[in-house]
């Protein structure tokens, strides 16, 4: 469901006053938000081998039953809802890809998602998040629209606030998908760190989402702004925004090979484990 | 354009500790080591702190070739001047490869706020430099680290080699290290440039994965009085292209540990001393990561040497032995192809020596100028000699049938083969058993001017499986 190319936008970003800094504290834990700030939702993952379920769906499997084998981009693994491919400990939620054959896949690891359990239209969705590496990996925190009308996708729309590619351990990209812009041609933007990584930090992973527009920030950077304009702009106005109409719900996975990082090779090293802090959903 | 930084940097020695004779007591607080410059530039446009030779070559005895470095006003990554090194031919008569070392200027920098040295490099072809790395001084080498095969490209790019573990170069000469021959090039010599030459913090070396014994476990016997080495040693980091770089690392990077050190210890040369009867598993970690790859050692206790000779020396011509002077031997193991699987030769045992053959069908010891013409070495001349002496300790149970042929080959006009059998009746499992064989009873051998080879051969007979495991020891010839 996610083939995608990378388009660089080149906004200019209107000074838009999103995020509010605190200049004494930690911004890798603490961003004061001017416009979102009511807390809706929020899992630290605090109590050790259980996920809370009255949030977190597991989808189980390798996509076959959902009618999209390979879950749509050839990914090699088989999703589980086993401990060992994911459970929660000291505080962090732990996906963890695994090589081994398991029904008939050769990596097993693990999709949780809140569909009808939390669904939300606009806030600011984040996550604090630990990264796996090596070529082959592709771990994602991001948004699905609500399919419950019969709606499928791209007119559900996709929104991925964090997606990542093993072999390239220092960028993370922010993207949408809807008609006319999704898979290849969807709208995307890279997020390069500096002097440190996704694998060896923990980084804050977001979006602010409202009416006409997606903000993409990575800890304390806001990075890319995505309004309709810029999708007529990238589409030659055959793009429809479709990030108004519906609630979407939150998927945090971790998949081992496919399409966009292709499979992994001698050097990858496994088990790979994605370590999530928590996940925040906020209102105005 | 970079600036180039003083390098004359003056530092003061603090008071490191006071001692109190007669008494133990911890540092205090209020206690400042010596540290030392902690500058990462080595050179920018201009060698950055370095001696006054700034290239320091191997040595040309070797072939090393010492006039192919310098700078280069005309090239640079960036501000006005790189180092230039001309790759030479092998046949070149200044030497057939460039290398050396850079070393600082003063006693050494502090190294530890840097996860890597990093430099720009350009070749005049696509080639590959054998080594680059550094913490090689020539004097200790004790945190040398390299990488190699680095390929070069016709474009400047950036190279990384990561430091193993920075926190123990606190106080490091050895500021680079490269070697280059003409291997990748079919023997064409070339040119390549480096640049901006420094040791950087980029926070972005990651992953460590320590390897010792190249991350193998191995199971080995040994005997008290053994010191082995450990090998394979290697630190592999994941950097900012998502590349993992491996360079080889030095053993005093590693803490090594052994699981029994009443059998075997290690020192942080990385020497394992066998100390005592028993089993001893060798690990080790790298800044508290456990290395893949581990020796197991099973030391068997004092080794049971063969009976001491008695011969007079005057009268014996010894190939192998600790109790004579040995005449040169081209080789204790033939390794003849392609049919021989015979492993193993000389083996040091405390301050001696034996030879234990495994896997054996057939070996040779060799001492001819016939076979190995570049290993040519003047074989026997036991006319006047009448006897051949030597000691076997069968490292198996024996079966029935199990034998041994032994062969003297005499490289005369013609060759001239002798054999002489024994029979596994007459050896026996974990026991020297000395043979002292007639001349005369190799049978064949005819001419006994020129005895260039000694053949043990187990596989010559019935039985199967046959003898595979041994020592032997004292062979010679009165």
């Amino acid at each position: 469901m996610k083939i995608r190319k990378k388009q660089t936008l080149n906004h200019i970003l209107l000074g838009f006053a999103v995020l509010v800094f605190l200049s004494s504290c930690n911004t890798d834990e603490t961003q004061t938000v001017a416009t979102f700030d009511n807390l809706v939702l929020e899992d630290n993952f605090d109590k050790d081998g259980e996920i809370d379920t009255s949030i977190w769906n597991f989808d189980i499997g390798d996509g076959t039953a959902e009618g999209i084998p390979g879950w749509g981009n050839n990914e090699l693994q088989y999703y589980t809802d086993r401990t060992d491919n994911v459970t929660t400990e000291n505080g962090f939620l732990l996906i963890t890809a695994k090589q081994e054959n398991f029904n008939g896949a050769q990596y097993t690891s693990a999709r949780l998602q809140t569909k009808n359990k939390f669904q939300q239209l606009y806030g600011r969705f984040e996550a604090r998040i630990r990264l796996p590496y090596g070529q082959g990996m592709w771990p994602a925190f991001w948004l699905l629209g609500d399919d419950s009308d019969g709606e499928v996708w791209p007119r559900i729309g996709e929104i991925d606030i964090m997606e990542n590619v093993g072999n390239e351990p220092t960028r993370i990209f922010g993207t949408v998908h809807g008609p006319n812009f999704s898979g290849a041609e969807s709208v995307s933007k890279a997020y390069t760190f500096d002097d440190t990584r996704v694998d060896t930090e923990f980084h804050v992973y977001g979006i602010e989402w409202g009416p006409n527009y997606i903000n993409y920030y990575v800890d304390d950077v806001l990075y890319n702004q995505i309004t309709p304009e810029d999708i007529e702009e990238e589409t030659n106005g055959e793009g429809q925004w479709v990030f108004n109409d519906r609630p979407f719900y939150i998927i945090l996975n971790v998949a081992v090979g496919g399409n966009l990082p292709g499979p992994p090779n001698a050097e990858t090293v496994f088990p790979q484990t994605m370590l999530v802090d928590y996940v925040r959903v906020y209102q105005k | 354009m970079k600036k180039i930084n003083n390098i004359n940097k003056v530092f003061t020695f603090l008071a490191i500790a006071v001692v109190v004779l007669g008494c133990e007591r911890g540092l205090s607080d209020d206690v400042q080591f010596a540290s030392f410059p902690s500058d990462g530039d080595i050179f920018t446009d201009a060698p950055v702190g370095l001696t006054d030779e700034f290239f320091v070559s191997f040595d040309p005895a070797a072939g090393a070739n010492p006039d192919g470095f310098g700078t280069d006003d005309n090239e640079a990554f960036e501000g006005r001047s790189s180092i230039r090194i001309d790759v030479p031919a092998p046949n070149d008569p200044n030497g057939g490869f460039i290398g050396g070392i850079f070393l600082d200027r003063g006693n050494g920098r502090d190294l530890s706020g840097f996860d890597a040295l990093t430099f720009w490099a350009k070749s005049s072809t696509t080639a590959t430099v054998g080594l680059a790395g550094f913490g090689t001084d020539f004097v200790q080498n004790k945190f040398a680290v390299a990488r190699e095969n680095i390929q070069l490209s016709t474009d400047w790019r950036k190279y990384t080699i990561p430091i193993p573990d920075p926190s123990k170069l606190i106080q490091e000469k050895g500021m680079f290290i490269f070697s280059a021959g003409s291997n990748s090039t079919n023997g064409f010599g070339f040119t390549f440039w480096i640049d901006e030459l420094r040791f950087e913090n980029l926070g972005t070396v990651a992953q460590p994965r320590p390897r010792i014994f190249s991350g193998q476990d191995l199971i080995q016997q040994s005997f008290i009085g053994t010191t082995l080495g450990t090998t394979g040693l290697t630190q592999t980091f994941n950097v900012e292209d998502g590349s993992n770089v491996t360079v080889g690392v030095s053993p005093s990077y590693f803490d090594f540990e052994s699981s029994n050190i009443d059998v075997a210890f290690v020192n942080e040369l990385g020497q394992i001393s066998v100390i005592g009867e028993g089993t001893a598993t060798i690990t080790a970690q790298l800044g508290g990561v456990l290395a893949e790859g581990s020796l197991e050692i099973t030391s068997i206790g004092a080794f049971d040497f063969a009976p001491t000779p008695t011969q007079d020396p005057s009268s014996v011509v010894s190939l192998f032995s600790d109790a004579y002077t040995d005449i040169p031997v081209s080789r204790y193991n033939s390794f003849f192809e392609p049919f021989q699987n015979t492993l193993g030769g000389v083996v040091p045992v405390g301050d001696q020596s034996i030879i234990s053959y495994t896997d054996l069908n057939f070996v040779g010891i060799v001492f001819n100028d016939v076979i190995f013409p570049a290993e040519a070495v003047a074989p026997v001349n036991a006319t006047n000699l009448n006897t051949l002496h030597i000691d076997i300790n069968v490292q198996e149970a024996l079966q029935s049938g199990d034998r041994l042929l032994l062969q003297l080959t005499n490289y005369g006009a013609t060759e001239t083969v002798g054999s002489y059998l024994i029979n596994g009746s007459e050896l026996a499992q974990d026991t020297w058993v000395s043979f002292d064989i007639p001349l005369s009873s190799f049978s064949g051998l005819t001419d006994l001017s020129r005895i260039g080879l000694l053949l043990f051969n187990s596989e010559d007979g019935p039985a199967n499986p046959t003898i595979s495991n041994l020592f032997i020891d004292n062979i010679y010839f009165y």
